[in-house]
């Protein structure tokens, strides 16, 4: 058991993007904006803070799941993961941004932070998704720009792609 | 759109759960997978004084098959539960249900047991234990309790349990031999609440029919055998008893048109797949 009172700030460390964080939390402090005021990670956005649009999902031990319906202290130990973990560390962007890129699957792209980390989780899970599973996963966020049809193609093309380099990494 | 302050305890064994309920009371809420609870947190509709953490609680962490029955613990997600290798043939219901159910990053992080114990009308983990006749079981400092669902939901968001007590787990019986199970919903966008939603069990001398989003909890009727206008008629009656309501989503007599329309679709896939199962 571990008590926190309210109004008192604890130290709460978590690895974000693989790097080892740490930084005072009260009980209160919402983990999308312990990210973002108290980590300096501000590619995690926030838009309804009820857990509706998407805007803060992030991946807490590889699960996409609701930043600002997750507490700070909640995440103590857990591995973290933000849009910032993405691209390589020259820049390079990841399979999954090129893809959105090359299908212009974001505009205003204040949605695109939360969908790459959704995408990312299912796209481990689920090797053989077809529209209507990618459609049932991207309900969770909403984006008033792209009218989500590239971003459906984005993800479909990306799975195609993995599964194409796992055949042939099993013929080889 | 920040919680207002509270004092937060990580649970690690049930009986620090159990003991801190006895001694708040109503001034604490258990915050579990806290998809209904932060949200409501956030908008300051609630101000417990203590939230009692026990996402991490790994004795409530379990969803076992046992006894004719899916035991799901308090901690257990529900995606825990959805993705079970053989979901579809344990509790057949549930895997045509949980596709409705908000969205996947929601399910992710959301339990079995806090969508049950939060008791919206609307919501279909309710529903569904309601049709199946499932059990809630009640853990307090003292003792543990078993109630059937029908007595654990008392009304909007309202339920048999008491200020002392942690719904400790579930139990959905399995699939029965012979039996047909169908889910479907209306919704104004998908994953929202349902404006109504139905989910029948067929058997060959029978069927149940529960019907949420109407009335102030999920309700259930049984039937022998119906068909055709008789069918219709009674499904019409039931849709009346369930004294509808006017709000902004839907007029009354929408959600009975709706109940007509909806029900003796979900009757008639349980049936199917009854028939595909008996050859």
């Amino acid at each position: 058991m571990k008590r926190i009172d309210a109004g008192s700030r604890e130290p709460v460390t978590l690895v974000l993007n693989g790097r080892e964080c740490s930084a005072l939390a009260e009980p209160r402090t919402l983990l999308s904006d312990f990210l973002r005021h108290d980590l300096g990670a501000t590619g995690t956005h926030v838009g309804c803070e009820h857990g509706v649009c998407g805007a803060c999902t992030v991946r807490i031990d590889g699960v996409a799941v609701r930043a600002c319906l997750t507490l700070a202290v909640q995440a103590e130990g857990l591995r973290v993961d933000t849009v910032e973990g993405l691209a390589a560390a020259d820049g390079t962007l990841d399979e999954l941004q090129q893809a959105f890129r090359r299908h212009h699957a974001l505009q205003c792209g204040f949605c695109t932070a939360g969908i790459l980390m959704s995408c990312a989780d299912f796209l481990r899970r689920v090797t053989q998704p077809d529209e209507g599973t990618v459609r049932e996963m991207l309900s969770g966020h909403l984006c008033r720009c792209t009218g989500y049809t590239p971003i459906v193609a984005a993800v479909l093309e990306v799975a195609a792609a993995r599964r194409k380099t796992d055949e042939e990494t099993r013929d080889a | 759109m920040k919680p207002a302050a509270f004092d937060w305890v990580r649970i690690d064994a049930v009986e620090e759960a159990c003991a801190l309920l006895a001694e708040y009371g109503g001034d604490a809420r258990i915050l579990a997978g806290g998809q209904s609870l932060m949200a409501v947190l956030n908008m300051r509709l609630a101000q417990p004084r203590v939230l009692l953490d026990i996402s991490r609680c790994a004795p409530l962490d379990h969803v076992r098959s046992d006894n004719g029955m899916l035991t799901i613990g308090a901690a257990a997600t529900q995606a825990a539960v959805e993705w079970r290798a053989h979901l579809a043939t344990e509790v057949p219901l549930l895997a045509q249900a949980f596709p409705h159910i908000s969205h996947f990053q929601v399910r992710n992080r959301g339990t079995v047991c806090g969508s049950v114990a939060h008791a919206d009308p609307s919501a279909e983990l309710p529903l569904c234990l309601a049709l199946l006749g499932g059990e809630v079981v009640l853990r307090s400092r003292k003792r543990r309790r078993v109630l059937a669902a029908a007595d654990f939901f008392r009304g909007m968001l309202t339920t048999a349990r008491r200020d002392d007590e942690l719904v400790e787990a579930v139990r959905f019986p399995l699939a029965r031999e012979g039996a047909g199970y169908a889910f479907d919903e209306f919704a104004m966008r998908h994953g929202d609440f349902a404006i109504v939603a139905c989910a029948a069990e067929v058997t060959a001398e029978r069927l149940r029919l529960a019907v949420g989003g109407v009335a102030d909890r999920p309700c259930v009727v049984e039937w022998e055998r119906l068909e055709g206008d008789a069918l219709a008629d009674a499904i019409n009656d039931f849709a009346w008893s369930l004294q509808a309501q006017d709000d902004a989503h839907a007029s009354a007599a929408y959600r009975r048109h709706l109940v007509r329309r909806l029900a003796p679709r979900v009757i008639a896939a349980a049936e199917a797949l009854r028939a595909g199962e008996q050859e």
